[in-house]
């Protein structure tokens, strides 16, 4: 990186930074530090260049919401909807997460090296998505793509109404959602998580994992699913 | 000898509510369908006008000035939208409808100066291309929704509920979900497919505010936030949405369409859009917002009359589903390819229904091509053929419009206002709060 570039959301609005990181970063990759984050929503959202951005703090709602390509990392915990809809990139999270971490992402990945709160990949499209600690409940909830791995435990109704979001949890599974449900794991789940692990810079034992996947039996419409699955 | 037949049919049993005892004891199976709500409700129907006499002044026929120019979208946004009428066009997905209508839709609205909607499963670069002036749905599903064509619309529509279906989620059911849908939804091929009906990333008004301003932060503040909602505790929504930073609001009376969901839905739940539009009004006006906030008000608009009174009531647009639907052949005995009319009432038999009586949007085979993405129907509307007869349809209801506003004495269509109209009902007036034609009777009011 040949640029360092400070931004401080003491002196300037989250608007302008925002504003700064979409059209004034110039042709050159850079380094981008924000200070004083202190939880203000939509921290770095819409990015779309290979930039990497330091958060040094705690940051609200949405950070890196709908991020492309650029590497960010929030240096304390973060609110609701951490790196909702990204396409690519990485968004990283040193503490924990509240509701909806990675929520609908389509590409890139997303780490939570502590735990992350209820719905974490919520409607996930094609992301993968890491979690060092534990998933609060509805976790994957109608997830359609991509992967889900949690090293802790997973709280209640994990995969509800899965689609092809594949799912993996070190720890206890609290409860599986409707049409999920644990399978075997294969040589090849092994490597996927240990890809994983390695992206995200974890070390656990790939092999301690279980898998969790859709049993497909939503996938067509018809009343007895619909009354065996909620009732 | 055989005694006399006694027929005497049962209201609370009738023939209709026979057939679907019948039908749910036999298959187990409620019932999906398309289109809106098709019991008798209270609509613009029930309204007249009180045109000019001696106590008010006409302007002339067709001939002077009557405004319809429209913005929308002035409390945030850089750039709001200008349109050239109040009549735009609702949100209907990629899916639900073939491509070849998709740009139909888009060159008509771009030919009458107005908008036209992305839908549940993103937008497709032809329908892009083909509209000057698009909006850009953000859905529960988020299927599609990236921020490449969020850069690229001209509004955004947060889309909480839809009138046909509020608090219900959608549904495509697998037939048509052809690769290309199922690539833009990330979803297996010939799956019946699920959209949420909660958002993921957000749930109460308070986690909205922040949403919109997220939105807003994606865009550089460039572009309008609409707020779509079904017609239910209309009041109260609309005051959180506008709490929220809406710079738009859209409410979906029970009227509005579908291409498919539970007809339980469609027939119950929700209001009318009559009874929307005036609590819609007074929430604004409560806010003190009315002229800041602006409103547009959908389901089942079908002509420039019904355009002009929700105008009268305080809609500054209308948005139209199904009536473009219709102006393409939906529910017609036949469909014109290459300049030849083809008789489709065999196509109609097929899905076990007929012309004039045809719901039948969620099995992909739209006997009219319209409500399919079927190759071999699909080409039953070209997008020429669609665009000159979507074009020709907002053209009627825009001349409709200025006729009526115009012998009311305004030129300009938005200063149609809710003196000018009576109602031919006692619920009319209740709800539309104006009084009974001959009376000066408004219920609950005078
Ligand atoms: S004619 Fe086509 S668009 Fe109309 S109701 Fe039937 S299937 Fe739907």
């Amino acid at each position: 990186m040949d640029r360092v570039i400070t931004l401080d959301l003491e002196k300037q609005t989250v608007r302008e930074i925002n504003q700064f990181l979409h059209h004034d970063l110039g042709e050159s990759s850079a380094r981008v530090e924000i200070l004083n984050p202190f939880g203000v929503h939509n921290i770095a959202v819409g990015l779309d260049a290979p930039v990497e951005v330091d958060i040094r703090g705690h940051a609200g709602y949405f950070t890196a919401g709908m991020n492309k390509q650029a590497r960010v990392t929030v240096h304390g915990n973060v609110g609701w909807s951490v790196a909702e809809n990204i396409m690519s990139g990485e968004v990283r999270v040193k503490g924990c997460a509240s509701e909806c971490a990675g929520a609908s992402g389509h590409g890139g990945l997303v780490v939570i090296e502590g735990d992350a709160s209820s719905r974490c990949g919520i409607s996930m499209k094609g992301c993968d998505i890491v979690v060092g600690g534990g998933v609060g409940h509805m976790s994957a909830f109608m997830a359609q793509a991509g992967t889900l791995l949690v090293c802790g435990d997973a709280g209640p109704s994990l995969g509800d109404s899965l689609y092809e979001t594949v799912i993996y949890v070190g720890g206890a599974i609290h409860s599986l959602g409707a049409d999920a449900r644990e399978e075997p794991l294969t040589a090849d789940d092994r490597a996927t998580i240990a890809r994983l692990l390695a992206a995200a810079r974890l070390e656990r034992d790939p092999g301690s994992f279980k898998r969790v996947a859709s049993a497909r039996s939503l996938y067509h419409w018809h009343a007895g699913a619909d009354h065996k699955a909620y009732s | 000898m055989t005694p006399p037949i006694r027929k005497e049919e049962s209201f609370s049993f009738s023939r209709q509510t026979l057939e679907y005892i019948h039908h749910a004891a036999e298959h187990g199976l409620y019932e999906i369908r398309g289109l809106g709500a098709k019991r008798q409700l209270p609509t613009f129907d029930d309204l007249l006008f009180l045109t000019a006499s001696a106590s008010r002044y006409p302007l002339e026929g067709y001939r002077e000035k009557c405004a319809t120019k429209t913005v929308l979208g002035t409390r945030h946004a850089k750039q709001p939208i200008e349109l050239e009428i109040p009549i735009t066009i609702a949100g209907m997905s990629f899916g639900a409808l073939s491509a070849n209508v998709k740009e139909s839709l888009g060159r008509a609205a771009t030919a009458m100066g107005t908008s036209t909607t992305t839908g549940d499963g993103g937008m497709t670069p032809e329908e892009r291309k083909s509209s000057k002036t698009l909006v850009y749905q953000c859905l529960p599903s988020r299927y599609g929704f990236n921020p490449d064509d969020l850069r690229k619309a001209d509004a955004i529509e947060m889309v909480i509920g839809q009138g046909a279906k509020p608090g219900g989620g959608g549904m495509l059911l697998g037939q048509k979900i052809s690769p290309r849908v199922a690539k833009m939804r990330t979803l297996p091929e010939g799956i019946d497919q699920r959209s949420a009906c909660r958002h993921p990333d957000w749930t109460g008004p308070d986690d909205l505010t922040i949403k919109i301003l997220e939105l807003r932060e994606l865009t550089d503040w460039r572009v309008p936030i609409y707020v779509k909602m079904g017609a239910t505790r209309v009041r109260e929504d609309v005051k959180l949405a506008v709490k929220a930073g809406a710079d738009v609001v859209v409410i979906d009376g029970m009227q509005g369409g579908t291409a498919a969901t539970q007809q339980v839905f469609i027939e119950h739940a929700g209001i009318p859009t009559l009874a929307a539009l005036p609590l819609a009004v007074e929430a604004l006006d409560e806010m003190n917002v009315l002229g800041e906030v602006q409103l547009i008000i959908s389901g089942g608009i079908r002509s420039g009359a019904d355009v002009a009174k929700a105008l009268a009531l305080g809609a500054d647009a209308v948005a139209i589903g199904q009536g473009m639907l219709m102006a393409l052949g939906c529910n017609s005995d036949h469909y014109t390819l290459e300049g030849k009319t083809h008789d489709a009432s065999g196509d109609y038999a097929v899905i076990g229904t007929e012309p004039g009586f045809c719901h039948h949007c969620h099995t992909g085979r739209c006997p009219v091509g319209i409500t399919t993405q079927s190759p071999d129907l699909e080409v039953r509307v070209s997008p020429d053929w669609g665009a000159q007869r979507l074009k020709n349809y907002l053209q009627v209801l825009t001349m409709e419009l200025t006729t009526l506003a115009r012998a009311c004495g305004k030129s300009n269509v938005h200063h149609l206002e809710r003196e000018d109209l009576v109602a031919l009902t006692i619920e009319a007036a209740a709800m539309a709060r104006v009084p009974l034609a001959g009376t000066s009777w408004i219920p609950g009011k005078s």
